[in-house]
C-alpha cells in the first residue's frame, strides 16, 4: 500500500491524536505530583522500520505502536478492537514474532522490524495465507481478519499448526465476533503446505 | 495515560540506578520497569498505574537475565526469558513439566511472545473494580476506600488468604509452580543483590492490599532458581470458563516424588482461588510420607479448603479447588516418568 510522506512539522501541527491526549493529560495531572512527573507530554524521535521502510516520527512517548501505524503512518490495515490486549485484532510481527501492537509502545519497536498486513503481499501477489482466507471464506465482517492473518502466518512459521487442535489452541488469542473459526482453521491448513513448513 | 519519560538503559546497573525511587511498594513506585508491558501498559491506559518514568529492560542483553541453565544447585531461569520461549523449551517440558505447562496454558501466543517471566510474577489482579477507575471503592487502588467486590460481582475472587480489606485473586499461572517447587527469587536493587524465597515474594492483602510484594521500589528481579533435583513427575491443571485463553477459576501445580505408592515428597501450589500464589501446606502435610490414595487426597484437599472464606458468587471454588487438586495429583501419580 502507498503511504503518504509525513513531515515532522505536519505531525506536530495536525495530529488529532496527540492534541487530544495532551489536553486530557494536563487536565488529569494531580496537584501532589510525584517529583519526577513530567507536567507536559514527553516527545521522542522514533525511527520505525515498517514493512522494510524506515520512517522517522516525532511522537508522544505514550503513543502505542498501533496508533503510530494507524494515525501517524496511515497504515490502517492493523485494527484496533479492544485496545487492552484481549482480542488480537492489532497483531503485527516484531522481529518475526507476533505481538499485540496495542500493548507495545512505538518506542519499544524502535530499530526493530515491524511487519503489518500491508507488508505481506509480494509484487502484487497475495501471501498464501491471504489467498487461503479468501478461498476458505474465513471471514464475514473482516474486522478481525488482518490480525487473524498475521497471527496465522506466525503460527505456521513457529511450527504450531500441525493439527487442527494445535491451530485452535495457538490461534486462541484472536477473537472473531462473526465466529468464522472453522473456516480460519481450514485456511491455515491450506496455507501451511504452501508456506513450505508446518 | 499520563505523560512519562521513556528510558532504555544499556546495562543492568544503569537500569537499576534509573529505577531508584520512593513509593509505597514496588508496583506503586513512580518508576516502573517495562518488560513485555502486557500488565503495565494495560493498567496505564486504564489509569490504574501512573508511573512517571518507564525503564525499558526488555532489550537488556545480559546473561544474568536471559535463558535457562542448570548446575549442581538446580535450575536457573533468567527473568527476561519470554513466556513463549520457555513454553517451547523441551528440557523444561521433560524435567519440569509443571513449569512448562503453566506457561503454555497461560494467555495467548502473542502475549507469551511479549511477556517475560519476571514481570509475570508481578502481574496485577483482574478484579474488575480494581481495573475500572469509575469505581471509587477499591482498597488496592485507593487505600482506605473500601472494597466494591466484597458485596459485588465476586465470582472470580479468592476464597483463600482473603482479608476484610480485599478478596482479589492472584490471576497468574507460572507463579504456582515456582511456589510449589520452593523457588528462590534473585533480586538486584540499589543496595545490591539479595534472594527472596518465592513464598515470601507475594504478601497476603491483610490491612494493606495495595502493597502486593516484599520487593522494594526499584528492585529488579534478575532470575529464579529452582533448587535440587528435577521434578519430572509434575504437572499443571487449569480449570477455566473456556478451553483456551482464559484465567484460571482454579488451578493446581503439583509435583511428586514417589516410592511405590508412597508420596515421599509432595508439592501443591494453587491458583485462581487465593489472593497470592498459594502453597497448600495443610494438604501436603496430610499426604507426605503416606500412600497416595484417592480417598486420602480428597480428604487432604478438602482440609485445605476448610479455611476458605467464600462470598456470594465464588462459593463454587470451595468445591472446584479440592476437585482440581485431586485430579491433578491422581494424574501426576499415574504419569510415566
Ligand atoms: C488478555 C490477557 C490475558 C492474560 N492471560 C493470562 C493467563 O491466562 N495466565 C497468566 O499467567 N497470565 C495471563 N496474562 C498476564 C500476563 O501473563 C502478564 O501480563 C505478563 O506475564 C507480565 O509480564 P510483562 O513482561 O508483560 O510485564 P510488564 O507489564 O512489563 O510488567 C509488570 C510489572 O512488573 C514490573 N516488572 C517487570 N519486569 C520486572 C523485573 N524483571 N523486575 C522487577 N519488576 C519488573 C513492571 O514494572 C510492572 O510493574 C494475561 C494478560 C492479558 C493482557
Ligand atoms: S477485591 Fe481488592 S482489588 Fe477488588 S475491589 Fe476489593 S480491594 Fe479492590
Ligand atoms: S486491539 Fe490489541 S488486542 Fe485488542
Ligand atoms: S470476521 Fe467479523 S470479527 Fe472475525
Amino acid at each position: 500500500m502507498e503511504t503518504p510522506k509525513i513531515s515532522r512539522r505536519g505531525l506536530l501541527g495536525a495530529s488529532p491524536v496527540v492534541a487530544v491526549s495532551a489536553k486530557a493529560a494536563s487536565a488529569q495531572t494531580p496537584e501532589a505530583a510525584a517529583p519526577a512527573l513530567p507536567d507536559a507530554p514527553v516527545r521522542r524521535r522514533v525511527v520505525l522500520k515498517v514493512n522494510g521502510e524506515s520512517r522517522e516520527l516525532d511522537l508522544d512517548t505514550r503513543t502505542t505502536l498501533l496508533d503510530a501505524l494507524r494515525e501517524h503512518l496511515h497504515l490502517a490495515g492493523t485494527k484496533k478492537g479492544c485496545d487492552q490486549g484481549q482480542c488480537g485484532a492489532c497483531t503485527v510481527h516484531l522481529d518475526g514474532e507476533r505481538v499485540l501492537s496495542c500493548l507495545t509502545l512505538a518506542a519499544q519497536a524502535e530499530g526493530r522490524e515491524v511487519v503489518t498486513i500491508e507488508g505481506l503481499a509480494r509484487g502484487g501477489k497475495l501471501h498464501p495465507m491471504q489467498q487461503a482466507f479468501i478461498d476458505n471464506d474465513a471471514f464475514q465482517c473482516g474486522y478481525c481478519t488482518p490480525g487473524q492473518i498475521m497471527s496465522a502466518v506466525a503460527c505456521v512459521q513457529e511450527g504450531h499448526a500441525r493439527t487442527d487442535h494445535e491451530i485452535r489452541e495457538y490461534m486462541s488469542g484472536n477473537l472473531c465476533r462473526c465466529a468464522a473459526y472453522p473456516n480460519i482453521v481450514a485456511a491455515i491448513n491450506q496455507a501451511k503446505s504452501q508456506m513450505g513448513r508446518a | 495515560m499520563r505523560p512519562f519519560t521513556y528510558e532504555r538503559p544499556k546495562a543492568i546497573a544503569e537500569a537499576v540506578s534509573m529505577a531508584r525511587s520512593e513509593g509505597a511498594g514496588h508496583v506503586n513506585a513512580p518508576v516502573q520497569y517495562l518488560g513485555g508491558g502486557t500488565t503495565l501498559l494495560d493498567l496505564m491506559k486504564l489509569d490504574v498505574m501512573q508511573p512517571t518514568r518507564l525503564v525499558d529492560i526488555s532489550r537488556l542483553d545480559d546473561r544474568l537475565l536471559r535463558g535457562v541453565s542448570r548446575n549442581r544447585e538446580g535450575l536457573r531461569i533468567g527473568a527476561l526469558s519470554s513466556m513463549a520461549e520457555l513454553a517451547d523449551n523441551g528440557m523444561l517440558a521433560r524435567d519440569y513439566p509443571v513449569l512448562q505447562q503453566s506457561l503454555w496454558l497461560a494467555a495467548s501466543q502473542q502475549l507469551r511472545n511479549m511477556a517475560r517471566v519476571g514481570g509475570n510474577v508481578l502481574q496485577r489482579t483482574r478484579c474488575p473494580y480494581f481495573r475500572d477507575t469509575s469505581y471509587s471503592e477499591c482498597n488496592k487502588r485507593i487505600p482506605g476506600s473500601g472494597c466494591a467486590a466484597m458485596d459485588g460481582v465476586n465470582r472470580l475472587h479468592a476464597v483463600l488468604g482473603v482479608s476484610d480489606k480485599c478478596i482479589a485473586a492472584y490471576p497468574g499461572d507460572w507463579a504456582q509452580g515456582l511456589a510449589a517447587l520452593d523457588a528462590v527469587v534473585e533480586v538486584l536493587g540499589p543496595g545490591g543483590a539479595r534472594s527472596v524465597p518465592f513464598g515470601e515474594l507475594h504478601r497476603p492483602p491483610g490491612e494493606t492490599p495495595h502493597i502486593e510484594t516484599s520487593l522494594q521500589p526499584g528492585e529488579l528481579i534478575t532470575g529464579f532458581v529452582v533448587p535440587g533435583e528435577p521434578w519430572p513427575r509434575s504437572l499443571y491443571r487449569k480449570v477455566r470458563d473456556r478451553e483456551s485463553y482464559a484465567f484460571a477459576n482454579a488451578s493446581a501445580a503439583v509435583a511428586l516424588r514417589m516410592r511405590g505408592d508412597v508420596a515421599e515428597d509432595i508439592r501443591i501450589g494453587l491458583g485462581g482461588v487465593a489472593t497470592t500464589p498459594w502453597r497448600a501446606r495443610t494438604a501436603e502435610g496430610m499426604l507426605r510420607g503416606k500412600p497416595l490414595t484417592e480417598a486420602a487426597i480428597r480428604a487432604a484437599a478438602e482440609a485445605e479448603f476448610a479455611q476458605a472464606r467464600p462470598r456470594e458468587h465464588n462459593r463454587f471454588k470451595v468445591a472446584l479447588g479440592p476437585a482440581t487438586i485431586t485430579r491433578a495429583l491422581l494424574e501426576a501419580k499415574a504419569m510415566e516418568v
